[in-house]
C-alpha cells in the first residue's frame, strides 16, 4: 500500500460505522440557507477530525461524493480538491430548492490469516471478493453501508432529496434540515433499509468542540416509529450520527452488518 | 339646502371614514463604524402561528451589483436571506422584486410607511390577534428584530412602540379606526 492509499483508507475508516477510530467524519458547507435567485455557489469541505469542525486529522476521499439537486438529477461538482487534512469542492446552486450532498459508502470488509500466518484486512465490493486468497484462513467477513451527509437550500426548500431509497441507514427528517432555529424542536425519522429503526441510539453534538471542556453530547434514541426529537440549544453547525453493528447481512457470505449514518446540520439562530 | 351638501360630503368621505389606518415609523440609527452598510430591512404583519398575514416593506439593494475585487456581477437577493425570520417565514416564497413591497434599502433616519385598510396589504385582514414585525441585517454588522402586538382592526386611536438597540431605532406603530 503506497503512502497515499493508506491514508485513503484511514480516512475511509473513519467514516465507516463502528470503526476503531474516534475521529469524526464530517462535511462542512459554506452556507445552508442561500437566497441568490438561480446562480449561486456553496463550497464544501470534507474531513475525518477529532474536533467538531476543525480540520485536524485526514481529508475524506471523494471518490463516492453524490451531489443531487432538487429534481433528483446529479450535480457535479467542481474545483475538487485534496488537501492534507481536508477534501473541498464546490457545488453551483442553479436551481432552486434542496440540494443533498453526500458520501456513500457500501461494500465489504475482510480480515483473514494468509498462507504465511500473516493477519490481513482488505476491503472491497461484493464481485471483488475473489481477491481474498482461496487459501486464507479465518475469513471474516463484514457488510458496511455507511453515508455522511448535508443539506443546502436555494430559495424556497423542497422535499425530493430528502425522499428514502429504501437501502441502508437513512436519516428522513420531518423537520426540514435547512429548516432548523434555535429553540425550536427538530423532529427526524430512521429508517433501516426502509423500515422503522426503533431504539436507534443516536448522538447529536455542537460543533466548536474544540473551544469547550466538554463534548456536551446529546444522546437520543429512536421510538417505535424511528423518530426523534432535537430541541437545538445553541445555533451553529451539528453533527448528527447513529449506527449499528450485528445486523443482518444481505451479502451471503458475509457475517455481520454495519451500518452508519452522520449528517452536518446548520441551526440559525432566532 | 345644507343637510343634502352634508350628507354628499359624509357619502364622499364614507370610504376612508370607514378605513382603518396604520403608520408604520421605523428608525434606522446612524452608527459610527468603520464599514457601513444600509441595512436590509423587512416589515410585515405576523399571524400568531407566525406566518405572514401581510409584507409592508422589504428594502435590499434591488439592482444586481458587481463585487469589487473579483468583479463578478452579485444579485442584490444575495443577502436577503440574512434576514433569517423573514426569509423563511415569506422571503423564500417570494418572487422577487415583491410589487409594492420591494424598495431600495434606506439610509439612516426616520421612515414612515402609510397602509389603510381599504387597499392591499391591509385589505382582507381578518379579525385577530398579531404582530408588527422589523427585521434588519446589515452587512459587516448585526441584526435585530423588533415586535409589536395588536388587535386588527383597531377599536380606538392606538400609539405603539419599541425601541431597538443596535440595528434599529425607535419602531412606532400608530392605529386609528
Amino acid at each position: 500500500m503506497n503512502p497515499m492509499t493508506k491514508w485513503s483508507a484511514l480516512a475511509l475508516a473513519a467514516c465507516l460505522p463502528m470503526a476503531a477510530s474516534a475521529h469524526k467524519a464530517f462535511l462542512v458547507p459554506s452556507t445552508t440557507v442561500l437566497s441568490d435567485g438561480d446562480d449561486a455557489w456553496v463550497t464544501v469541505d470534507a474531513a475525518a477530525s477529532n474536533d467538531l469542525f476543525n480540520f485536524n486529522h485526514r481529508p475524506l476521499p471523494l471518490d463516492n461524493l453524490l451531489v443531487t439537486g432538487p429534481d433528483g438529477a446529479k450535480v457535479e461538482a467542481e474545483h475538487v480538491a485534496k488537501g492534507e487534512v481536508r477534501s473541498s469542492f464546490d457545488v453551483h446552486l442553479t436551481k432552486p430548492g434542496t440540494y443533498r450532498v453526500a458520501l456513500a459508502n457500501s461494500g465489504v470488509s475482510a480480515s483473514y490469516v494468509d498462507a504465511k500466518g500473516e493477519k490481513k484486512r482488505w476491503r472491497g465490493t461484493v464481485e471483488k471478493l475473489g481477491e481474498i486468497p482461496a487459501d486464507a484462513k479465518d475469513v471474516e467477513i463484514a457488510q458496511y453501508d455507511s453515508a455522511v451527509a448535508t443539506f443546502v437550500t436555494l430559495g424556497k426548500p423542497s422535499d425530493g432529496v430528502l425522499k428514502p431509497s429504501g437501502h441502508g441507514l437513512e436519516l428522513v427528517p420531518v423537520t426540514h434540515p435547512n429548516d432548523l432555529y434555535v429553540g425550536e424542536a427538530a423532529k427526524f425519522r430512521f429508517l433501516l433499509d426502509g423500515k422503522p429503526a426503533k431504539d436507534l441510539k443516536v448522538s447529536v453534538l455542537a460543533g466548536g468542540t474544540r473551544y469547550r471542556n466538554k463534548q456536551d453530547e446529546m444522546t437520543l434514541t429512536t421510538d417505535a416509529n424511528g423518530e426523534f426529537s432535537v430541541t437545538w440549544p445553541t445555533p451553529g453547525l451539528y453533527w448528527l450520527n447513529a449506527a449499528l453493528e450485528g445486523q443482518k447481512p444481505t451479502v451471503a457470505k458475509a457475517k455481520d452488518r454495519r451500518l452508519g449514518y452522520t449528517a452536518t446540520l446548520e441551526v440559525l439562530p432566532q | 339646502m345644507r343637510a343634502p351638501i352634508l350628507i354628499a360630503c359624509l357619502a364622499l368621505a364614507a370610504p376612508s371614514a370607514f378605513a382603518a389606518t396604520a403608520q408604520v415609523s421605523v428608525e434606522i440609527p446612524r452608527l459610527d463604524v468603520a464599514e457601513y452598510h444600509r441595512p436590509y430591512v423587512a416589515v410585515w404583519i405576523e399571524r400568531e402561528d407566525r406566518s405572514v398575514a401581510a409584507n409592508l416593506a422589504v428594502w435590499y439593494q434591488n439592482k444586481d451589483g458587481k463585487d469589487a475585487k473579483s468583479g463578478k456581477s452579485e444579485p442584490g437577493t444575495k443577502w436577503l436571506a440574512d434576514l433569517r425570520q423573514w426569509w423563511r417565514r415569506s422571503g423564500r416564497e417570494q418572487t422577487f422584486p415583491i410589487d409594492g413591497v420591494s424598495g431600495a434599502t434606506r439610509p439612516a433616519g426616520q421612515h414612515q410607511l402609510s397602509f389603510s385598510s381599504d387597499k392591499a396589504p391591509l385589505a382582507g385582514l381578518a379579525v385577530g390577534k398579531y404582530k408588527l414585525v422589523v427585521e434588519a441585517s446589515r452587512e459587516v454588522g448585526g441584526h435585530e428584530l423588533l415586535s409589536i402586538p395588536f388587535d386588527w382592526p383597531p377599536q380606538a386611536p392606538q400609539h405603539l412602540s419599541a425601541q431597538g438597540e443596535h440595528e434599529l431605532g425607535a419602531l412606532r406603530f400608530d392605529l386609528n379606526p
